[in-house]
């Protein structure tokens, strides 16, 4: 008897817990959203951006993958790099505020189609075969693919490549290069940096991954080196969701202020010193 | 409606070929829960006699120590990071192939795992046939081999067939070390069409039937077993 009156008491105190959850974390969206709404109203009044709607009222919500320095990367508890700020920027001019969603590369796409993420903004290359899945603002920068090798490695250009296993990381373009190459048996990791430790522990011949984060990777670890080989030019750009026209005007035309202005170009120079 | 699930089937299944990429995840996944398993068989076997060696005969003390730090070691850490070590710590300058690394991080797991299903099978047995054996004239050794382990091996089969199909959903983080088993499948298939419903789906299904095949061979041989009494 004692212990049913326990349970009865147990399970009451949980429901009250939770609904004080409930209501606490209700408040406290309200709270932002109200503050938000003031914030966009002056937004609009300076350059008339229409109030957008957003997953999370008042918050700009964006999927990325914090393993790709130098666009986005954990400094200390942070997530920092140049996506980061291009999307703070963005954000600023949207009148929201960003609020940062670490997930897997293969991932982030989906978030951004199932409606869980406003944006996608991971270093993504805007392929045909990606539009198919989601909608791409404009580029705002260009990179492309380069090979990583082993300081004393044979391998001197992508031809070198054939019957090598290749390491890349899962859903990025490096892969689907890699996995078009003949008789290459890429190796999928979670993570590019997961890829080139590989490579240097001599577990892989080869490493395909985007440019900058090759070099910054080769820069961090000793023994490897970048080929000067380069796949073509590919253009980084915003993933939105499908139909969501609203979202993509606006943040198109604040990506176009932001280049204009020489925002972009001063943020990219952060982050990637000029060779 | 039909029509846009039609158009995510063959996109997820159909093109590219991408279900034999789904097959041979699937092969690999069994592969690798094999050998595991036979491996943790062998650890798990061991561990248990030197186990019980020492605490009938107070011989092996320095064994059985080691066995005590592996078991501790081996249930106090999680599956994940023992794969990651294994891989990249102790391996970390050897070419090895990924499925060995695989089926040695799961095998030796599960040897920890066995090894207390094993102990638990003798201990399973009335310590009164022990004493019987030794009073027979039968040594330690003897007693073991001719009376307490036949039957304590019997016991625990079932459970033992139970730590394949448990070991067998484990290895679906195998996914860690680049290895393509059957849940990095579906992984590599969602990173290609961004869609995760039918390739998640897919594989849940898969292993949901992988088990339920092995679990219907468990019951046929438990019933098998417990036709033949002592």
């Amino acid at each position: 008897m004692k212990k049913k009156i326990l349970t009865i008491a147990l399970v009451g105190l949980m429901a009250a817990s939770l609904a004080a959850c409930g209501k606490a974390s209700e408040t406290q969206t309200s709270n932002a959203a109200s503050e938000s709404a003031s914030d966009g109203k002056a937004e609009s009044k300076s350059d008339g951006t229409a109030k957008i709607k957003t997953v999370e009222a008042g918050k700009l919500t964006l999927a990325t993958n914090a393993e790709f320095p130098p666009y986005e990367y954990h400094d200390g508890d942070k997530i920092v790099g140049i996506d980061m700020d291009i999307a703070d920027a963005i954000a600023k001019k949207l009148g929201l505020e960003v609020q940062i969603e670490d997930i897997a590369f293969d991932s982030v796409i989906l978030e951004v189609t199932s409606g869980k993420a406003d944006i996608g903004l991971a270093g993504i290359s805007a392929t045909d075969e990606r539009k198919q899945s989601v909608d791409f603002s404009d580029t705002y920068t260009t990179s492309k693919q380069l090979i990583i090798v082993k300081d004393d490695s044979p391998i001197k250009g992508s031809k070198d490549l054939e019957g090598k296993t290749v390491g890349v990381q899962t859903g990025t373009t490096g892969d689907i290069l890699a996995s078009d190459i003949k008789d290459v048996k890429p190796e999928r990791y979670d993570k590019g940096m997961d890829a080139v430790q590989a490579l240097s522990q001599g577990k892989v011949d080869a490493v395909i991954i985007d440019s900058e984060v090759a070099k910054k990777f080769v820069e961090e670890t000793s023994g490897l080196k970048v080929l000067d080989e380069a796949f073509a030019d590919e253009n980084y750009a915003i993933a939105i969701k499908k139909g969501n026209k609203e979202l993509l005007d606006s943040v198109n035309k604040a990506l176009s202020e932001l280049k204009s202005d020489g925002t972009i170009d001063s943020i990219i120079a952060k982050y990637i010193k000029a060779e | 409606m039909f029509e846009e699930l039609k158009a995510q089937f063959i996109l997820n299944f159909i093109t590219d070929d991408r279900w034999m990429s789904l097959l041979r995840g699937l092969a690999v996944t069994l592969k690798v829960t094999f050998f595991a398993v036979i491996l943790g068989f062998v650890l798990g076997f061991s561990v248990a006699i030197v186990r019980d060696v020492y605490e009938n005969t107070k011989k092996l003390k320095v064994l059985n120590f080691l066995c005590n730090v592996y078991l501790t070691v081996i249930r106090g850490t999680p599956v994940v990071v023992q794969l990651l070590i294994i891989y990249f710590v102790i391996f970390s300058s050897i070419k090895i192939d990924k499925s060995i690394a695989a089926v040695l991080a799961f095998g030796i797991n599960s040897g920890a795992y066995q090894a207390e299903i094993f102990r638990s099978g003798i201990n399973s047995i009335p310590k009164g046939q022990m004493e019987a054996g030794r009073s027979l004239g039968f040594n330690y050794r003897q007693t073991m081999v001719n009376i307490i382990m036949p039957q304590a091996i019997k016991n625990v089969l079932p459970t033992l067939g139970n730590e394949f199909i448990v070991l067998m959903k484990e290895t679906s983080v195998a996914g860690y070390i680049a290895l393509e088993d059957l849940t990095k499948a579906g992984d590599i298939i969602r990173s290609r069409t961004y869609s995760a419903m039918m390739p998640f789906l897919a594989v849940a299904l898969l292993y949901l039937i992988m088990v339920m095949f092995f679990s219907h061979l468990l019951k046929m041989f438990e019933r098998r077993l417990a036709g033949s009494g002592r």
